[in-house]
């Protein structure tokens, strides 16, 4: 018991005075999530606020040719100005980028018009252009309006009722809740605490096998009257404490950071209280064991620190997998996949995080088998470290 | 008290030790003579335990180096080749680590530690963190590191190897210490001067297989070189002839 204190003590001391594993387990990995998160969301409520406000400038070639319509599109918050020349030069112009959109509108058009003919109107716009396929859309979706109003005033001259245009009534009847609705988008995030969890413990990882053979300090390490059992347990233990420590940090940068992000203007109101900062803990924590095994054993096979790192980085991503898959297939939670590492925890946080009742059985299930998972790999690098090839 | 008896050790197909068998005993110095790749590494490395041999028998004060490891590892301070510090560490906590690891008790360790530090005339860069040290205040800190528990056996892999004048003196100083307090002190290189310098015992080792073990008067005799040099090149051949 003492020889594994002294391990463990020894080691996180080492390492907090260690400025790369401080910055992956303290700066990294906690931070990393939040402000790629806060920056996206705070984007995308940016842009589809912007939207609606803004208005937009319509560059329009032969405004002569349709009064009307450019009033009506003016009244629709958009700004009409003189477009290109011709029609090459608006294509041009559209291809290099110096306008979004281009509406031409061709001599015949009050023509047409008049004789109740479908009246032709070009809308030139780059659609592999995403922002330019939201202006295009927005132009789009006037000119469908005014189509609209059109074909109703026709059918009123005519005695008939435009009602007779709209054989469906659709009406989208959304059940979501906000706190539901915020679970998609926060379901991303389990993968960030697992990140950081993991990104915490990666560098004492490293250090257990590779790190200590490249310094030359593990050989006569193992020359001491102790046990190689304990020597690795208590490295992996100080691994664990350095990974709950990020894990910690992460959910807390996290807390805090929803409070900087506008979620309700997405109709989003995240369920992440201090309490479900403390359960999202423990929820998480049982995959620490399992990290921290992981990485430890994947690092034993590699000759150098360098090559450890290679790895352990491909490591990091390996949470997602089950995530991804699930995610792709979107599969409502099942009994089965509690018995998945990470997949049991993803899928848990976000009931937690929907503030929908959390199923105990589930939760039972994945905290056993993530713990006994996490059991048989450090059983696994307690076997490895024996082995006499770990010199060399 | 170290004995080694027909040690064998392959890795691969490459038979790094065949047979060595031979003795050190306590209050005398032990050294084991061989050019590079002779085997002496690899048996020194069966002896702190880290390897087990394929055949053969090995012991320290009477523990098996593969049945008994645990004891003796106890009473045996080992100085691998190229032993590395933790950088992070002073001088003193690398010390102070290991001493906690072989088993002190916990209000000794300081004390013991202040022991050795003065033994080996560290006392300047102690309190210092081992990063950027010299190779030679490496050494030494390792060195003290290896014999903060009063191991009875001493085992050094080429403890001279890159050390400056000053640093080697020190060294073998130390070592001549060691045998006045009567430990068992085996040491490797394959500097013929530095062996005959201090040693009481020579094993040359050449091949994998040991060549002579005797005193320096008696590998003079055996070999027919009033030169040391030549007797150990002379020795070398023997084997190569077998």
């Amino acid at each position: 018991m003492r020889t594994l204190f002294t391990v463990f003590r020894k080691e996180v001391v080492d390492n907090f005075r260690d400025r790369r594993t401080m910055a992956s387990a303290l700066l990294m990995g906690p931070l990393f999530g939040p402000i790629l998160f806060a920056f996206v969301i705070n984007l995308s409520v940016e842009r589809s606020l912007s939207d609606v406000e803004k208005s937009l400038e319509v560059p329009i070639l032969g405004v002569e040719h349709a009064p009307n319509l450019v009033r009506y599109l003016e009244s629709k918050n958009l700004d009409i100005i003189a477009g290109p020349e011709t029609r090459e030069l608006a294509i041009e112009a559209v291809t290099a980028g110096i306008h979004d959109i281009v509406v031409v509108i061709p001599e015949n058009f009050g023509a047409q018009l008049t004789d109740a003919m479908p009246a032709r109107i070009e809308l030139i716009s780059d659609q592999a252009n995403t922002t330019a396929d939201r202006d295009a859309r927005r132009v789009r979706n006037a000119l469908r309006n005014y189509n609209d109003e059109l074909a109703t005033i026709r059918l009123l001259a005519r005695g008939v009722s435009p009602l007779v245009l709209r054989p469906l009534n659709i009406d989208d009847v959304d059940v979501s809740t906000a706190s539901g609705r915020s679970g998609i988008l926060l379901g991303m995030m389990s993968y960030f605490f697992l990140f950081a969890m993991l990104m915490g413990g990666m560098y004492l990882a490293i250090d257990t096998t590779a790190g200590e053979r490249e310094r030359g300090s593990l050989e006569p390490l193992l020359t001491l009257p102790v046990t190689r059992d304990k020597l690795i347990l208590g490295k992996i233990i100080a691994t664990c404490v350095f990974m709950a420590l990020s894990l910690m940090l992460s959910l807390t940068s996290f807390f805090f950071a929803l409070k900087f992000m506008p979620l309700e203007e997405l109709g989003m109101t995240p369920n992440f209280g201090p309490d479900v900062v403390g359960k999202s803990f423990l929820l998480l924590a049982p995959f620490i064991l399992i990290g921290a095994s992981v990485m430890t054993l994947v690092a034993s096979f590699t000759k150098s620190y360098k090559e450890a790192q290679t790895w352990l980085s491909v490591v990091l991503l390996a949470p997602t997998l089950p995530i991804l898959i699930v995610s792709l297939l979107t599969l409502r939670p099942r009994l089965e996949f509690m018995f998945i590492p990470s997949l049991s925890q993803h899928l848990l946080l976000i009931d937690l995080i929907k503030n929908e009742p959390v199923n105990t059985a589930h939760l039972a299930i994945s905290v056993t088998s993530t713990l006994l998972f996490g059991a048989m790999l450090t059983w696994l690098c307690a076997r490895l470290y024996r082995r006499e090839g770990l010199l060399v | 008290m170290i004995k080694i008896a027909g040690l064998s050790k392959s890795f691969g197909n490459v038979h790094a030790v065949r047979g060595v068998s031979f003795e050190a005993s306590d209050g005398k110095i032990t050294g084991l003579l061989g050019p590079n790749g002779a085997g002496k590494s690899t048996t020194l490395r069966v002896l702190y335990t880290v390897l087990k041999p394929d055949e053969g028998a090995a012991s320290i004060d009477g523990h098996d180096v593969v049945d008994n490891s645990l004891d003796a590892r106890r009473v045996t301070g080992a100085l691998p080749h190229g032993a590395g510090l933790y950088p992070h560490l002073t001088a003193r906590e690398n010390i102070a680590y290991y001493a906690s690891l072989c088993g002190l008790q916990r209000k000794d360790i300081p004390q013991k530690v202040d022991s050795i530090i003065e033994l080996l005339e560290i006392q300047d860069f102690a309190h210092r963190r081992t990063k950027g040290f010299s190779h030679g205040q490496r050494t030494k800190v390792a060195l003290a590191r290896a014999l903060v528990h009063d191991p009875q056996n001493v085992i050094l892999d080429e403890p001279s190897n890159g050390l400056d004048v000053m640093a080697t003196r020190s060294l073998r100083d130390l070592i001549l210490k060691l045998k006045d307090t009567g430990r068992c002190v085996l040491f490797s290189s394959h500097v013929m001067q530095e062996v005959a310098a201090l040693c009481d015992d020579i094993v040359i080792i050449a091949n994998g297989q040991v060549a002579i073990d005797d005193s320096a008067d008696g590998i003079r005799e055996k070999t027919g070189c009033n030169d040391l040099e030549d007797a150990f090149v002379e020795a070398i051949q023997m084997v190569a002839r077998d």
